[in-house]
């Protein structure tokens, strides 16, 4: 599969996140952007990691390992990012008793 | 075009829709069960590269902990209706259009490099396996995973106390 598509594929998918990042204002909705982004950037590292593979399998049978650690990593990281993150939502519900964005305008003021 | 291509054809096609979805839909919820779909076509994308050990990470971490977590809280602050107040039609217009555009550059720049020519293996290959990649997980990056698992620990302090009440 040529690597082409996978990077248009990811780059549309990383856009899809930041438009709903942009034009979304609830809170849950935009952290789930956020892991639609990070799951675009973990598919395009596979997609790279196979093809430094395919590229120098040759030379070292496990070329191209490396990229699905970093991947593992990214995914234990974002778990760890959802934890807290919807910690901090659940607190600024009970404060504002909204998850809408805009309320969290004080530091505008 | 063979089945390999069919099923790459297909698998995008689902996860784009899907994340189109995500950002479209009004309910809180139906955006968790669509995000759901869309880890599910990168878990199928991941074994059609044959990583297999990260299509099942995504499905169990992803699809199954983190989507349960976010299904949760919304349903923890009764959140399942329509209850987000309309954005100004303009700014999710400006949204759309400077999104739309980011995507448009990075196309353009990307569209001649030098790894046109190239290919990424799918269906064989076998780095994506878990025998390879625990072997190097647990031999060259052994302290990455170990200070992950601190970093788990404090992120799981942390929650609890932002968590907690006063």
């Amino acid at each position: 599969m040529p690597i082409n598509y996978y990077i248009f594929l990811s780059l549309a998918l990383f856009c899809i996140g930041i438009v709903g990042v942009l034009t979304r204002r609830n809170a849950i909705i935009i952290f789930m952007c956020i892991e639609i982004m990070l799951n675009a950037v973990n598919l395009l590292l596979v997609a790279f990691s196979k093809m430094h593979h395919l590229k120098n399998a040759a030379i070292n049978a496990t070329a191209g390992t490396d990229g699905q650690i970093f991947v593992f990593f990214i995914m234990v990281v974002a778990a760890a990012e959802v934890s807290v993150g919807l910690a901090i939502i659940v607190m600024m519900y009970r404060n504002i008793h909204s998850v809408d964005v805009n309320f969290l305008n004080r530091l505008k003021h | 075009m063979n089945i390999t291509q069919i099923i790459f054809w297909i698998l995008s096609v689902v996860a784009l829709f899907s994340a189109l979805m995500v950002i479209t839909a009004r309910n809180p919820v139906y955006s968790v069960l669509w995000l759901i779909a869309t880890f599910f076509s990168i878990s199928g994308h991941y074994i059609l590269l044959n990583a297999q050990f990260l299509a099942i990470v995504n499905i169990i971490v992803y699809a199954g902990a983190i989507m349960v977590l976010f299904l949760f809280v919304i349903m923890l602050m009764n959140l399942n209706k329509e209850s987000e107040p309309r954005k100004h039609r303009l700014l999710k217009l400006a949204g759309a259009v400077s999104g739309g555009s980011l995507l448009l550059v990075l196309v353009a720049a990307l569209r001649d490099t030098d790894l046109k020519h190239e290919h990424a293996l799918v269906n064989e290959g076998n780095i994506g396996l878990i025998q390879n990649l625990g072997k190097e997980l647990f031999s060259t990056y052994t302290v990455p995973f170990e200070i992950s698992s601190v970093l788990f620990l404090s992120a799981m302090v942390g929650a609890v106390v932002i968590g907690k009440k006063e």
